[in-house]
């Protein structure tokens, strides 16, 4: 020990000072931790200790840096601290002096929750074999949540509006905050176990990612993997995805969703019933049509083959050929009759009987031959004058020329 | 499936409803099974929609008593609607 190099204390803390000071990593220094022993000093200054599971430093923050904080921080917040590190001279002690701070609770959930994720996502407790059907008319509908609230609001009022006949039995539970995970996970084994439901809906409205936090709960996402009974998860908004999601058979992306998805419409499936019946109905009159169809056919074959029907056919072929045949006989008859009255004028008219009685007569010679001509008699001889009652004998006194 | 089953409730009901609409639609049954299937088909559409228009609600609550047992209550629904 060389006595001669010895310093003050003062001296001592002054070069640790100017080590610290010169050291880039140590004078601009972000750091991520939790905050605790908070005390927010009168002088408006804030003195607290930064930890994390091992280790902790102090630190300071000066009220004008403290001033322009955006929230305020107190026990047990995770932050993310700027500034840097050095020592407080007097004391000794080394310490952050904080230049600036954000709230880094979503930060440090958000670590959290991929953490957990990552576990049991290697666990096999988010694969699709493992998810449950939903079954299609749930007699009763088991339900996890607040039992107040627009939540539960509208599941009752989704479920009375598509499909009233389910029963519904809720499970009221704190959905955030300390006692949250404990109870939801009561209810779950609870309503899985002795609700004898058909489907379980546990969920909540929208909220920060802290109050969501309770639904990535590793005791209770395990316990929603595992539960017999099919179950539909409904934890606030489309954009909020918490472990729960994942374990359950079914995500809805909000509680309605989640009410409509457990429950089919009735209205639907009403007109579903009456499209059924008209199809029975059409099926069978189409069998019915067809039928008489075929015994129209059958009766004809059997008429047209019918003796007495071949009977019928002949004689009503006969009286129409007997009634054509009629009517030509008829019409050559009195054709015949003009014809012969015709001729018979014709034959009057010419009937020489007719021109004698008229006073015109034939003369003969004695050979009867009918004399026409002067030169075909001589005087002295014999003539007959035939008029038309009878004959008168003569004899040719003298001849005269035309 | 030989015997009449009983389809009472909604479920069962539906099953055998269109399990007989498959039937009657493929038509290569005699008339009189047709006919048969068609009377059962009718009763069922009448059980169906009977069980549908059922309006009453059953809303219950679990309730957990000091000493720890569960029992099911009616949930008083005029503090939420």
């Amino acid at each position: 020990m060389n006595t001669d190099k010895a310093l003050s204390v003062s001296q001592l803390n002054n070069y640790i000072k100017m080590l610290m000071e010169s050291d880039d990593v140590l004078n601009y220094v972000t750091i991520r931790g939790e905050i605790s022993n908070f005390k927010h000093h009168s002088s408006g200054h804030m003195y607290f200790t930064l930890k994390d599971e091992k280790s902790e430093i102090a630190a300071v923050m000066f009220r004008a840096a403290a001033s322009r904080l955006n929230f305020a921080p107190k026990s047990g917040d995770k932050v993310v601290a700027y500034g840097k590190v050095s020592v407080y001279e007097v004391s000794g002690k080394y310490q952050v002096y904080v230049s600036a701070m954000t709230n880094d609770g979503a930060g440090a959930l958000y670590a959290e929750y991929m953490r957990l994720l990552e576990k049991l996502l290697a666990e096999g407790l988010f694969e699709a074999s493992r998810k449950k059907a939903i079954p299609a008319f749930p007699k009763r509908l088991g339900i996890i949540t607040s039992p107040t609230g627009a939540a539960i609001r509208d599941m009752i009022n989704v479920t009375g509006r598509r499909y009233p006949s389910a029963e519904l039995l809720i499970c009221p539970s704190s959905v955030q905050g300390a006692e949250a995970p404990s109870e939801l996970l009561r209810s779950l084994m609870l309503l899985d176990e002795v609700g004898e439901c058909d489907v379980i809906i546990i969920g909540r409205g929208g909220g920060s990612a802290e109050d969501l936090w309770a639904f990535n709960d590793e005791a209770l996402v395990r316990a929603v993997a595992a539960a017999r009974t099919p179950i539909i998860s409904a934890v606030g908004h489309e954009t909020d995805t918490t472990l729960c999601d994942y374990a359950a058979d079914l995500r809805a992306p909000t509680p309605s969703a989640a009410a409509e998805l457990s429950v089919p419409d009735r209205v639907a499936l009403m007109q579903s019933i009456d499209e059924k019946s008209e199809r029975m109905n059409r099926a069978v009159e189409r069998m019915v049509s067809k039928q008489k169809a075929s015994l129209e056919t059958y009766a004809k074959q059997i008429a047209l083959a019918s003796p007495i029907e071949k009977l019928e056919t002949v004689k009503g072929r006969i009286k129409k050929a007997e009634e054509l045949m009629s009517i030509s006989v008829l019409s050559l008859l009195d054709k015949k009759r003009l014809l012969l009255a015709k001729s018979a004028g014709q034959l009057e008219a010419i009937n020489p009987l007719a021109v004698i009685s008229r006073g015109y007569s034939v003369t003969r010679d004695e050979c009867g031959r009918v004399i026409s001509s002067v030169y075909a008699v001589e005087p002295n001889e014999k003539i007959t004058v035939t008029v038309s009652d009878g004959a008168i004998d003569a004899v040719v006194t003298g001849k005269r020329g035309s | 499936m030989a015997n009449k089953k009983e389809y009472k409730d909604i479920e069962s009901a539906m099953k055998r409803l269109d399990e007989i609409v498959a039937q009657l639609t493929a038509e290569n049954i005699s008339l009189e099974a047709s006919l048969s299937l068609y009377e059962e088909g009718v009763a069922l559409v009448k059980i169906a929609n009977s069980r549908l228009e059922d309006a009453e609600r059953k809303i219950n609550m679990l309730k957990t008593n000091a000493d720890g047992e569960v029992s099911e209550v009616p949930f008083d629904t005029s503090a939420v609607l």
